[in-house]
């Protein structure tokens, strides 16, 4: 197992190398440039001159490339343009931000898609499975910016029983250790901070969760649908075993394991894709940075998180793999 | 022993009821927060972050407006004008053709560190600004590098020659600020934002001059990070990066009027919509800029939309380098006749927006009623590109997008209306958008790739030259000619001494630009901002620059 860890890590050096030249031959190829975004209004020709040089942006693109990867193999990825912190101290922050509405999401999602999807299998064709299928299509085809929206104009703006967006009530003077504002409050003993950070993110969970949600609930379906077709559950039946047993271990095992696949593809997708619920919902994790970053055409911080997002999935592709190594034993063996 | 279903359930409800506990226990804990009541705090909505607290290493509103609670300058505008008024000098006196300017200062301030505030302050931040040393921190120093134009050794790219020369602190209440040359920029610029006077001790304690550059981008010291040390209502507490939020509170040694609420807090919303639900729903109590379309819905919902006095343009600009029929003013006339600019400020512009005939608003001296005009005519129009022998005449017209701007909220739809009006008089228009961060400021004003473009600009402060001597003060790829009446016109006017002399010296550039149409004025707009119906005592001013303290709650 170790074996096969490292070399699936060994694998992903090469790929982030490239993906490394890839991010910063494209950012440099955009039309405009940080010092156009910097100066704003008052830019003329010889200021952003003057600034492209003093950054070092007029140097050819090559020289610029390999000081860009000196630093980066010691570390540095440089300050953001926009706020002169070091790229690494925002992602220090933004990251747990984005981690803790993954989370949750994801927890809906999975909380609620797998049982459903399960059940919708169970009493395919019933009013149930056809409510759930019509459910997952709308979850599917909403976009979630217009979901979010509506989520605030009806819970924040109309009946006001949660906020509308951020993280936490800024009247609060809240202690933050881990940037996990849920956990902070905990670990503080600040209990109001952590029920207020809980407020915060139940629209935009709701909302990043919608799309995972659909897909899971899916292929939950689909997948326990196939599974009870095999020829191990016809056998696990004529054995005289309960069907609840056979439900639980032979069929709802087995066919999680697609599922499983689905859920890994969809927690990389919440951390490095929640731009848009996290720009609606004023959430400042990465992928309102990432936001910021591409309108301000901030390079290093762009840099950054383009390689951090694929770095997430190098390593969400190898947690799915192991999964499926402790799901289905077979998989060990191949 | 139970079926397993019932264990499962019943393991279901435990965990549902300790959940529901812990929730209610957290609910019941003490609120803790300041102790403030609601009405004690005011938050506006930010539509992004400051770069950094130092106000002279900024240049843009967002930065500006903590700042603008937290400093004062040495003069400043009267609340809701553009006019000056005294601020931490209560006399200003130039002498020496304007090259000598005496301040008499404000006794008895303190700043946030305790510290006082003297004549000698006031020479330790001109000799600060002077003597900056490293290109990465000249860079940053942008409207110092406007109005004083160069350092004692500049660096990088910075090129010009200093206008300042020397301050000297006769006594504690009188610093004299000596100039290598005279401005017209001045008095007015003493106000800007950027030349605030910050604590000595505290810029010299937080190493305030070390800005470095990390990379492709600058780090700023702790002075600008942590510890702005300024006289102003509010002093600095603390900006929570990761909830993006900037709290200040009540400066109780204030010199003036003391802050009506105790703090103020700018909750940082880059989102426009964000804001508006979060005004809705009233977890802020305000936001700038409001989107014009949105004005009815704010104020249907019982919201207060100030309407500011405009004090920015909107032109459309002409490059007479690519296309040789430019060159002929007739053909420049004939664009402007063309184009009906009543109908463009009804349909296309907020509330309040005016059409304009040259190219400063009303309250800026310079503007006058004796400009040359070429108002909608579009059978003038068609005589003028006949005579020019423009009958068929093809124009790059250069659009912005993925912009809004006080003067231009949404500039696809004006370059439509533009782009009709010259068509109807037989101009053909070959449209170009781009993105305004995205190539359109490089092609325009770099590469000059355009016939026609669309732009603004909003005042800094209400001197002439910060308006057409920024525009046409010299030759640019933007406009494409080289004009020494023009030049010549408007170098005179900001050499003038006297605010008599200098009032007539614009109208006369005023007239002469006019004349030669380098670009066409379209009109002036006045932004909003917009605030709850229950905050009472914000003051909107034409230079965006509002100060919260005089701001009421409930």
């Amino acid at each position: 197992m170790l074996r096969f860890v490292i070399r699936r890590l060994l694998q992903a050096v090469p790929t982030l190398l490239v993906l490394s030249i890839l991010v910063f031959a494209w950012l440099r190829l955009l039309p405009g440039g940080p010092a156009t975004a910097l100066l704003g209004d008052k830019a003329t020709p010889e200021k952003i001159a003057s600034l492209n040089a003093v950054l070092g942006l007029d140097q050819p693109i090559f020289v610029q490339y390999f000081k860009f990867l000196g630093r980066v193999v010691t570390g540095d990825f440089g300050a953001s343009l926009i706020t002169g912190d070091t790229v690494l101290a925002e992602i220090g922050r933004a990251f747990p931000a984005t981690v803790e509405l993954a989370i949750a999401a994801l927890v809906l999602a999975v909380g609620f898609g797998i049982p459903l999807g399960y059940l919708a299998a169970r009493y395919r064709g019933r009013f149930l499975d056809n409510a759930t299928v019509l459910t997952t299509l709308v979850g599917v085809a909403v976009p979630v910016f217009f979901f979010g929206v509506l989520l605030k104009y009806v819970f924040a703006q109309k009946l006001g029983v949660l906020p509308p967006s951020g993280r936490q009530d800024v009247t609060i003077d809240a202690t933050h250790i881990t940037g996990f504002f849920t956990l902070d409050g905990i670990l503080t003993g600040e209990l109001d901070a952590t029920w207020d950070a809980i407020k915060h993110l139940i629209l935009p969970a709701i909302a990043l969760a919608s799309i995972p949600f659909a897909v899971i609930v899916r292929i939950t379906r689909a997948s326990v649908l196939d599974v009870q077709q095999e020829d191990f559950v016809r056998t696990a039946e004529s054995k005289g075993l309960t069907t609840a047993t056979i439900r639980q271990r032979h069929v709802l095992r087995n066919a999680l394991l697609p599922v499983s696949t689905t859920i890994g593809l969809q927690t990389g997708l919440l951390l490095a894709g929640a731009v848009l619920t996290e720009k609606v919902f004023n959430w400042n994790g990465l992928g309102s940075l990432l936001a910021q970053g591409i309108e301000r055409r901030d390079y290093p911080r762009l840099q950054a998180l383009l390689l951090l997002a694929a770095l997430v999935y190098v390593i969400v592709n190898l947690l799915v793999d192991i999964s499926y190594a402790i799901i289905d034993p077979r998989v060990r063996v191949r | 022993m139970l079926p397993t279903r019932a264990v499962g359930l019943r393991r279901i409800a435990l965990i549902g009821l300790a959940g529901a506990l812990a929730v209610t226990t957290a609910a019941c804990a003490s609120e803790r927060g300041s102790g403030d009541s609601a009405s004690d705090t005011f938050i506006f909505g930010a539509a992004g972050e400051p770069k950094n607290f130092d106000p002279i290493f900024n240049d843009d509103g967002e930065s500006f407006r903590p700042a603008r609670q937290m400093f004062d300058t040495l003069v400043t505008y009267k609340p809701g004008t553009t006019e000056l008024e005294g601020a931490l000098a209560t006399e200003w006196t130039p002498s020496n053709g304007n090259t000598t300017w005496t301040f008499t200062l404000r006794p008895n301030v303190k700043f946030h560190d305790g510290t006082p505030f003297n004549a000698a302050a006031v020479c330790f931040n001109f000799e600060r600004w002077f003597n900056m040393k490293g290109a990465a921190a000249q860079s940053q120093m942008i409207y110092y590098g406007d109005v004083f134009e160069g350092f004692k050794n500049n660096e990088g790219d910075a090129s010009g020659d200093p206008v300042y020369k020397s301050c000297e602190a006769k006594d504690d209440l009188t610093a004299v600020l000596n100039l290598n040359k005279a401005k017209g920029a001045f008095p007015d610029a003493f106000g800007l934002t950027s030349l605030s006077i910050s604590s000595p001790e505290a810029l010299q304690k937080y190493d305030a001059d070390n800005v470095t550059q990390s990379g492709e981008a600058f780090s700023y010291p702790p002075y600008a990070t942590d510890h702005p040390t300024g006289t102003g209502p509010y002093k600095f507490e603390s900006f929570d990066k990761a909830n993006k939020t900037i709290t200040l509170v009540r400066n109780d040694e204030y010199w003036g009027e003391k802050a009506k609420t105790a703090k103020l807090i700018f909750k940082i919303i880059p989102d426009e919509n964000a804001r508006k639900q979060e005004l809705a729903a009233g977890t802020i109590d305000g936001y700038d800029f409001p989107s014009p379309a949105d004005y009815k819905s704010l104020k249907d919902q019982g919201n207060q939309v100030l309407i500011r006095p405009a004090f920015n343009i909107l032109y459309l600009g002409i490059n007479q380098k690519n296309n040789p029929l430019l060159r002929d003013v007739r053909v420049r006339k004939a664009i402007e006749f063309a184009i009906n600019k009543d109908q463009l400020v009804q349909n296309r512009l907020p509330e309040g927006a005016t059409a304009q005939d040259q190219f400063l608003p009303d309250n800026v001296p310079g503007h006058t009623p004796a400009v040359e005009k070429h108002a909608f005519d579009q059978a003038q129009a068609r005589q003028l590109l006949a005579e020019a022998g423009a009958t068929d005449l093809t124009l790059n017209f250069y659009v912005p997008t993925e912009v809004t701007r006080p003067y231009m909220p949404n500039p696809v739809d004006i370059a439509a209306a533009v782009t009709d009006d010259l068509k109807a008089v037989g101009i053909k228009v070959n449209v170009v958008q781009e993105s305004w961060n995205g190539g359109f400021k490089d092609s325009v004003q770099k590469a000059g790739k355009h016939d026609l473009h669309l732009l603004g600009w909003t005042g800094d402060y209400a001197d002439a030259g910060n308006f057409v001597g920024t525009f046409f003060g010299r030759q640019k790829a933007e406009f494409g000619f080289d004009n020494p009446e023009v030049f010549n016109a408007l170098s005179t006017a900001d050499a003038q001494t006297t605010p008599d002399a200098k009032k007539a010296a614009y109208e006369n550039a005023s007239v002469v630009i006019s004349q030669y149409v380098p670009a066409v004025p379209l009109s002036s707009s006045p932004p909003g901002i917009v605030v709850r119906s229950d905050v009472q005592g914000l003051i909107p001013t034409p230079l965006t620059d509002e100060r919260f303290y005089t701001v009421t709650k409930g």
